[in-house]
This record gives structure tokens, C-alpha cells and sequence, in this order.
């Protein structure tokens, strides 16, 4: 179980982390704690599964690669048919059944536009189906800022 | 404006995608790795965060670990007028986790603001909603909330960091 600490390690280390050159040094003061309690607690956050990640987050999108999510209308009687037709294209990151008309939301990550297009029609070729793609317009925040 | 991403930035993010090194000095032991100074590794960071390739250095919890199993993916039919301001303060609730414009795809998909919300019980995934429904009161015209039923397939997010500088090798390590 974490404790308060941890959740107070959990609050503070979603706001961004200080690039200076010793920064756990920096973090920790803040939190009242020396920087090596906070690296181990760090650690055991990410042994126990409590974090996934501690490091920078990269916006692949900057970087060239391409990300679109997409949605289908998939008859009851064939969903998992089609589930494992479409996940065993490596380019889908992820995949959710989602309870709406529209039942099946999933991800597609690939280094370019081009690949994302040439995905969905081979997926729309191999299920019969419309593959609907929800390309973001506009990116208003993506994060995750939790009262832990 | 567009940067440019060399050989020494994408060694940077090879060095660091799977997390900045737990030890009292990361910076330098990631400008080991990358074979330049701590000093040039921490100014390159620095650049990366401004231009937007680093969104932030933290740490990602995992919501289902703190207890935040339930989650929806809130969708809003907004005037387009309005939907760059009402995007942003809705990005800005603190409970949203992801928050885009997308396309609609009538007659099917009349929406087009795009809001995830995580919370402990339903119940708290239904206020949230609400207080997301109160912000744009007057500015949306229809609205639906998807809550997962089944995760299908999840990987992690990964993309080749293609090199401008040396070719990848095989094994090459994956940019998340």
C-alpha cells in the first residue's frame, strides 16, 4: 500500500520534474525528504506497479510519427472475430470495447499519415466493415493529474 | 516554427525511454550514455521541453493501482466557434486525463470535443460529467459518455527513433 508520502511524492512529480543537475536533490527538499529516500521511493512506486513511468514524456507526434484513433460499428455475433483480425495488426497500440452503436475504439500508431490510411483500409478489407477515423483537430491536454 | 531533431537528441531519447536514471546526477548519466556533456544533455532537455517533444518529466501513475478504475470517454457536440476555449478550459479540469477536437462523422458521430474522466466509483465518473456539462452549458448541443467495457489490447505507444544520424541497428531500442 503507498502511503502519505508516497502520495505526496505521486502529487508533486506529475507537475514536472526539474532539470538541473542534481534534481532528486531539488524535488526531495520540497518534500521534506533526503534525495536518496525520494529515488528509493520512486523505485518502489514503479517496483509495486503504483507508477508506470518516471522520465520524460515524449509527444511522439513531434518527433514525426503518426497517431490516429478510430472507431467501428462491429455486429454483436462477429466482435471477437474482428477483435482478433484487428489486433493482430502490430500498428494498433490499443483497443477497448466501448458500449455504443460504435462498439470498438482503438488506437493506431505508425511513423507516417500514410501508414495510418493504409491500416484502416486493410482492416476494412479484411472485416467487410467501415473503419471511422477520429484524427485529433486540436490537442487541448493530455496528462494525468491525480489527487493520489 | 520546426525544429530539428538530430542524432544527439534522438540518442538522448534512447537514453531516457525507459525512464531518467534514479541516481543523484541522471542528467550525467544519461550524457554517458548519449557520449556529450551533462551540461549539454540538460540544455537539449530543456529545448525538448520547450518545443513541446517533452510534454513533461514526471511520473505516470497508474490510475487502477490508485484506485481509479472507472473511467469514460465524454463526448460533446460544441459550437465550433467556441470549441477552442471550451477545449482548453475543459483540458484544464484537473480530472480530465486527455481532451482533443475531433472530427464528426454524421449521422453517426455528432460530436466533436473528446474528454476522458477517471474516478474511483461510477458515481464519481457521473459527477465529473456534470461538471464538465455545466462548463459548456449553452455551447453544446448533444452530448454521449463510452465507458470501456473490455480492454482488447494495450501496448505500450512505441515509434522507431529514426536517426538522421547512424542507422539503426537491429534490437534498436523504441521511442515511447
Amino acid at each position: 500500500m503507498i502511503d502519505v508520502i508516497d502520495r505526496a511524492i505521486i502529487n508533486m512529480l506529475q507537475e514536472g520534474f526539474p532539470i538541473v543537475e542534481e534534481p532528486y536533490k531539488a524535488a526531495a527538499a520540497a518534500l521534506g525528504l533526503s534525495a536518496e529516500a525520494l529515488m528509493e521511493r520512486i523505485s518502489e512506486l514503479l517496483e509495486s506497479g503504483a507508477a508506470s513511468r518516471f522520465g520524460p514524456m515524449f509527444n511522439a507526434d513531434v518527433l514525426g510519427g503518426a497517431f490516429c484513433l478510430c472507431a467501428m460499428a462491429v455486429p454483436a455475433g462477429r466482435f471477437d472475430e474482428v477483435a482478433a483480425l484487428v489486433n493482430a495488426h502490430a500498428e494498433v497500440a490499443h483497443n477497448y470495447e466501448r458500449a455504443h452503436a460504435l462498439n470498438m475504439w482503438f488506437v493506431l500508431a505508425t511513423e507516417t499519415q500514410a501508414e495510418i490510411d493504409a491500416v484502416n483500409a486493410l482492416i476494412s478489407a479484411e472485416t467487410e466493415l467501415e473503419v471511422l477515423a477520429f484524427p485529433k483537430i486540436e490537442e487541448y491536454f493530455v496528462g494525468f493529474r491525480v489527487a493520489a | 516554427m520546426t525544429e530539428v531533431w538530430d542524432h544527439i537528441d534522438r540518442a538522448i531519447i534512447r537514453a531516457t525511454q525507459a525512464g531518467l536514471p534514479l541516481v543523484a546526477r541522471p542528467y550525467a548519466k544519461v550524457a554517458e550514455e548519449a557520449g556529450v556533456s551533462e551540461a549539454e544533455v540538460m540544455s537539449r532537455m530543456g529545448r525538448m521541453q520547450d518545443a513541446g517533444l517533452i510534454r513533461r518529466i514526471g511520473i505516470v501513475p497508474n490510475h487502477y493501482a490508485l484506485g481509479l478504475c472507472h473511467n469514460a470517454m465524454t463526448v460533446w457536440d460544441v459550437d465550433d466557434t467556441m470549441i477552442s476555449e471550451l477545449g482548453r478550459r475543459v483540458g484544464a479540469l484537473v480530472f480530465v486525463t486527455h481532451c482533443y477536437q475531433r472530427p464528426r462523422r454524421l449521422p453517426l458521430w455528432p460530436y466533436n470535443l473528446f474528454a476522458m474522466v477517471h474516478g474511483r466509483t461510477p458515481e464519481e465518473v457521473d459527477g465529473k460529467t456534470e461538471a464538465i456539462a455545466q462548463l459548456l452549458d449553452g455551447h453544446c448541443r448533444a452530448r454521449d459518455v463510452l465507458v470501456s467495457t473490455r480492454v482488447l489490447k494495450k501496448t505500450g505507444m512505441r515509434l522507431r527513433a529514426k536517426a538522421a544520424g547512424p542507422p539503426a541497428g537491429e534490437g534498436e531500442q523504441k521511442v515511447i
